[in-house]
């Protein structure tokens, strides 16, 4: 018999509860059983509850134990579970699970299925298809492609693609650049590290078709310097992409570089980013000139977030028709969405545009993991409205939270149980921003001090009324004169508590 | 200061062709190598890529990684993000302050917001991190 396949995760998720115990423990176990086994470190299938979850290859499919720890190894064994053995912490098939069963996953269509830093297995389940077609395709016809597709940036502003890219390939350049926004400060958000960790080669492979489209033969991945396994597997993949030669016959280059962050939220913000990659302070600057005009080193820069250009090469190869016909109105395609905080079962999810709030967070999560009754649902980051719980049948698209006033961000969202103070919650969403603002404009440096010690006088009772028109002046301010999303959208958690939550604001 | 270590930050950005834009990466090893950045290192990294010490300074005070002072141990980043408070992270943040660790620094967001309260030793990730964990790691992974 040949040796039997486990799979157990490599991603940060994973390792954080102990699964490198477990492959450890695997091993340990099978050598004193005398068995043959071969583990492989995939990514994560995104069932983070179930983390670490131990896969087996068996002839019906893979069949998922978990959440193991390394003490139910034994029993595991015990069980029978090399052959899918039943046991407590068995699943069944991973793919008949229904939380797996029911998504949609385009984007993440390999991740926790592969061997991440396999570009063997990665052809083997579809990567490198959309690459080779887009190689027969003009620029013009890869950025068609891109714009009937629907896509749109999943960083949180949602612009289209097809459009930003249009206009960094009508400019005449000596030399342009893409760079890869992996800076996913965030809370509540993880899609990007798990698919850097899981499936690095797609986002490769979605880099390399946009310099193809646009005319740029570099392109940067800037990663936060919180994630140090999604910048360990990112750089090797990139040697083993850039060994692999790939383009070669083409006539085309493309060189890949990757720049670490170093703790500053507001080097997601663009503009700032550039910065920071030249080696600067990472202070945002004003916009125009676009970057897609002038960029990085003053040069046309396509910036898109991970899970974008993670989404081109699936477009590429099943068409822009395939893709647009998930999702609703003018958000198409998948939205890969992210269950964080007192959730039941917490993950990643991706479904088409449309799933309801409520479907997340009570069917796909299952309710609170405390058991305690919901009272919020922070969407889209730091910078994401608080969503009453009359309001989680919104169908979740672009259009429809801005309708609430709310918005997607990144596709975050944040579970609060009946024990959270939405004033201090507020306070906060203040705090972050004095933390975080890179200090360029005044709403925004000025304006987060002067509303944590307004929300400080709410919260301790001096002159409510007054304090609450005060801090709705500041919050009206900040919207309205700040220079980028940071300072110009920490007021709408702000006022979302103030909004939906009344009754904590009452000192 | 001895010269081994002037050796090793020259080495080091030369690695990195002593170009300007790579500063940050520069930085960030150069502080690996020394535990902090001293007013040395600064002087020779501006010296080697041909850039000011005020450009520097700014740097590196703009960016929360670096630090300036020396530091016994690995780094301990606590997560004060939003889904972390959702499940008890301001407690654990608390009760990390009253331990006599010095190397404790408040992070938002380790991206292991399913399986919060997060903290990062060094570059271990460590999730559903209770007080009690989080001293039994202190002890064992980050001890000066």
């Amino acid at each position: 018999m040949s040796a039997r396949a486990i799979y157990v995760p490599c991603d940060a998720a994973a390792l954080s509860v102990g699964a490198d115990d477990v492959a450890a423990a695997i091993e340990q176990e099978a050598a004193k059983r005398d068995v043959q086994i071969k583990i492989i470190r995939n990514g994560s299938r995104g069932m983070l509850w179930l983390e670490p979850l131990v896969e087996v290859e068996t002839d019906t499919g893979r069949t998922a134990y978990g959440p193991v720890a390394p003490e139910d190894v034994a029993e595991l064994f015990d069980a029978g579970f090399l052959n899918g053995g039943t046991h407590d912490l068995s699943h069944g098939l991973t793919e008949d699970i229904p939380y797996f069963a029911k998504q949609e996953r385009l984007t993440f269509v390999r991740c926790g299925i592969t061997d991440p830093l396999s570009l063997e297995d990665y052809q083997t389940h579809g990567g490198l298809a959309g690459l080779r077609k887009t190689l027969t395709l003009s620029p013009e016809a890869i950025v068609e492609t891109v714009t009937q597709s629907g896509l749109r940036g999943r960083g949180g502003a949602g612009f289209p693609t097809g459009i930003k890219w249009k206009t960094a390939l009508e400019i005449d350049a000596s030399q342009k650049y893409i760079c890869a926004n992996a800076d996913e400060g965030d809370s509540g958000t993880f899609a990007d590290r798990m698919l850097m960790e899981g499936d690095p080669f797609v986002l490769l492979e979605g880099m390399v078709i946009a310099g193809l489209a646009v005319g740029a033969s570099i392109g940067y991945i800037y990663i936060r310097s919180e994630y140090p396994h999604a910048i360990k597997t990112m750089g090797r993949a990139v040697q083993i992409w850039q060994a692999a030669n790939l383009l070669a016959g083409s006539g085309q280059t493309f060189e890949i570089i990757i720049r670490r962050g170093a703790g500053a939220y507001i080097c997601g913000e663009e503009t700032s980013m550039l910065e920071s990659i030249e080696g600067k302070r990472g202070q945002i600057k004003v916009k125009p000139p676009l970057p897609a005009i002038e960029g990085l080193f003053g040069k046309p820069t396509i910036i898109n977030n991970v899970l974008t250009l993670a989404s081109v090469p699936i477009i590429l190869d099943k068409g822009a028709g395939y893709y647009r016909d998930f999702g609703q109105g003018r958000s198409r395609g998948t939205q890969a969405f992210q269950l964080g905080g007192d959730i039941k079962r917490g993950g990643l999810v991706e479904k088409a545009f449309g799933v309801s709030l409520r479907e997340l967070v009570e069917g796909f999560g299952g309710g609170s993991r405390s058991g305690k009754h919901i009272r919020t649902v922070q969407a889209g980051g730091p910078l994401g409205a608080y969503i009453p719980p009359h309001e989680f049948d919104v169908e979740m698209d672009y259009e429809k939270l801005a309708d609430i006033d709310a918005m997607l961000g990144h596709g975050g969202l944040v579970v609060f149980n009946e024990d959270v103070n939405m004033a201090k919650q507020a306070r906060f969403a203040m705090k972050f921003c004095e933390v975080e603002s890179c200090g360029k404009c005044t709403p925004c440096r000025i304006g987060a001090v002067r509303g944590k010690e307004t929300l400080d006088k709410i919260i301790a009772g001096e002159n409510v009324a007054a304090n609450l028109a005060l801090l709705d002046e500041i919050c009206e301010l900040m919207t309205d004169g700040s220079l980028c999303a940071m300072g110009g959208l920490t007021p709408m958690p702000v006022q979302s508590a103030i909004k939906h939550f009344g009754e904590d604001f009452k000192g | 200061m001895n010269h081994e270590p002037k050796d090793k930050i020259l080495s080091i950005c030369a690695d990195y062709g002593n170009q300007p834009d790579t500063l940050i990466e520069i930085l960030h090893d150069v502080q690996v190598e020394l535990g902090f950045l001293s007013t040395e290192a600064l002087i020779q990294i501006a010296d080697a890529l041909n850039i000011s010490r005020a450009d520097i300074h700014g740097v590196v005070s703009f960016y929360d990684d670096f630090r300036r002072e020396p530091t016994q141990g690995p780094t301990v980043k606590i997560c004060r993000a939003e889904a972390c408070q959702a499940v008890g992270g301001e407690d654990l943040a608390k009760h990390a302050k009253e331990t006599a660790h010095t190397n404790i620094h408040d992070v938002y967001c380790l991206g292991n917001c399913a399986l919060g309260p997060a903290v990062l030793i060094g570059d271990d990730l460590y999730g559903r991190v209770t007080p009690e964990r989080l001293d039994a790691l202190l002890k064992t992974k980050a001890a000066p």
